[in-house]
């Protein structure tokens, strides 16, 4: 449509929906800008405890520092590493179970009390107890960014797999298909919006399990950082720490987030096109 | 004219936890190569459990069928099914989907391929080959589910109440539309339907069936002395309100 043809009735429209978007962002900065100037100047007045609470421009002067001397890009690395490594392997194995479920009904029926129970436990009551199978190392870190997501992942895989419309399977069968093919064709592609929902409540569950895993186990990593600084009252060092686990904890779903939004792009007829 | 589809003391339960409900009960019949068939009978009846029985999605509890002389498992006869909805994926394009019945059945070559864009040119199809299925009218879609069938070059087509799912204009249009395609393409069909007008539009046969649990009733042949047999002027034939009586008569039979 031509530009220079909108109607005054739709430029309205249009800047009230602007007007809106402006005041919305603009609230949204104005929050964090407020509550940033009210920590910092109660704690150089005094109000509240700089020692306790710490400061945001002591809290920035030591990133600064850890940046100068590198430190924290090794942190941030290993527990984004862990992090990543354990979230693909629980969005390969929940996929690969669900299937393996999905093609066994029996199986499925047999071990469902058995993933519920799983699913329910607090996982970080399994960390201990991976550290004495597994010892103090990586691995056992990367187990228990797994533990936290891997049984609800399949649970709710294997849900979405379940509720594929029975008819679209029917017309599989009807066109002489088999069960191979009804997995191949129908129940996994429709499944790609539930698979990419699950993949962004996973990348959060890793991250706890992998900051859990690392309070216990870690030598680095931001986990380690909270865990020692909390122990030495480097406030400083312990919000910096979960500042950035904010970020990349952002970062994070905006990735997945992102490829999500590609997906509609190229499979969904309702996403608005240009 | 030879007979195709033959079906013998067919017999055919539901079983669940509560019992069992007895679905049909000694159907016999047989369709001739090329006839186009109808089969209406109360809802619930088990209509569409016929066809599944026909086309193997389901076993017959005692009784036996025969496509072209032989018993259904390893016959060589192709059966296209069209159910109620079209199904089309939406992950896929036009022409993607009705490509799934050859990629499933390992026929894609540049041959199948090159039939798979002649048929949706030949159904008004061609230029939305490369669109989404929502962005397809019902009847487009319903004939894109057709075309997908059509691809497979069945001797028989089971058409499962497929334009029950659109809206009235749509399915005198698409419903004439496609009885006109299946009779140009001289395919044996049988339709599975409630709406007894569109029944004697399109068959040259129509079976009534009882309520469950479902005997054959009655056959009515359906002719009409037409110089074109299209389904439209069936409907503006004399003969047309006689058939429909009859058949409307024959299902209220016990009331």
């Amino acid at each position: 449509m031509n530009k220079n043809m909108v109607s005054t009735a739709q430029q309205n429209y249009l800047n009230r929906l602007r007007a809106h978007r402006f005041i919305v962002w603009f609230l949204r900065v104005a929050i964090l800008a407020g509550f940033l100037l009210l920590w910092e100047y109660t704690a150089a007045k005094g109000i509240i405890d700089s020692f306790i609470f710490c400061c945001p421009s002591r809290i920035a002067n030591c990133f600064m520092e850890m940046t100068r001397d590198g430190s924290i890009f090794l942190h941030i690395g290993i527990t984004l590493y862990e992090t990543v490594v354990s979230f693909l392997l629980v969005t390969l194995t929940g996929i690969l179970a669900a299937v393996l479920l999905w093609c066994s009904r029996k199986c499925s029926e047999v071990l469902d009390p058995y993933l519920v129970v799983l699913n329910s436990l607090p996982k970080s009551a399994l960390a201990p107890l991976l550290i004495v199978w597994l010892g103090a190392n990586r691995t056992t870190i990367i187990v228990a960014g797994m533990s936290v997501a891997i049984f609800g992942s399949i649970l709710s895989l294997y849900t979405s797999f379940t509720t594929v419309d029975e008819e679209k399977i029917k017309l599989i069968y009807t066109l002489h298909g088999g069960r191979f093919h009804a997995l191949t064709k129908v129940v996994l592609p429709s499944s790609v919006p539930s698979i990419i929902s699950n993949m962004k409540v996973n990348i959060g569950l890793c991250l706890v399990g992998v900051i859990i895993g690392e309070f216990l186990a870690a030598r680095n990593g931001l986990g380690y950082l909270i865990i020692y600084s909390s122990q030495v009252f480097k406030m400083d060092w312990l919000l910096m720490s979960i500042v950035l686990l904010c970020i990349m904890a952002m970062a994070l779903y905006a990735l997945i987030g992102g490829l999500e939004k590609l997906y509609l792009k190229k499979y969904s007829a309702n996403y608005v096109k240009e | 004219m030879e007979s195709i589809l033959e079906f013998h003391h067919i017999n055919y339960a539901y079983h669940t936890l509560e019992g069992e409900t007895k679905a049909l009960s000694d159907i016999t019949f047989s369709v001739a190569d090329g006839e186009f068939v109808a089969i209406v009978g109360p809802s619930g009846c088990g209509k569409s459990t016929l066809l599944s029985l026909i086309c193997g999605l389901l076993e017959p509890e005692s009784g036996w069928i025969h496509l072209n002389g032989k018993p259904l498992n390893d016959n060589p006869t192709c059966i296209g099914y069209m159910l109620q909805h079209d199904h089309l994926f939406e992950w896929r394009t036009v022409y993607h989907n009705v490509l799934l019945g050859l990629e499933i059945q390992h026929k894609l070559s540049n041959k199948t391929r090159q039939k798979a864009r002649d048929l949706l040119d030949t159904y008004g199809l061609g230029a939305f080959s490369d669109s989404r299925p929502s962005q397809l009218s019902g009847g487009m879609r319903q004939r894109a589910a057709l075309v997908r069938t059509l691809v497979l070059d069945p001797d028989i087509l089971l058409l499962d109440e497929p334009f029950s799912a659109l809206d009235y204009q749509t399915r005198l249009t698409v419903g004439d539309d496609i009885g006109q395609i299946l009779r140009n393409e001289k395919k044996t069909a049988i339709l599975v339907t409630h709406d007894l007008s569109e029944a004697v539009s399109l068959a040259d046969r129509i079976f009534v069936l009882t309520k469950r649990p479902a005997t054959l009733q009655t056959c009515v042949p359906v002719t009409f002395d037409l110089a074109e047999d299209t389904p439209m002027n069936r409907r503006n034939a004399p003969e047309f309100k006689h058939y429909f009586n009859l058949l409307w008569k024959e299902l209220n039979h016990d009331e």
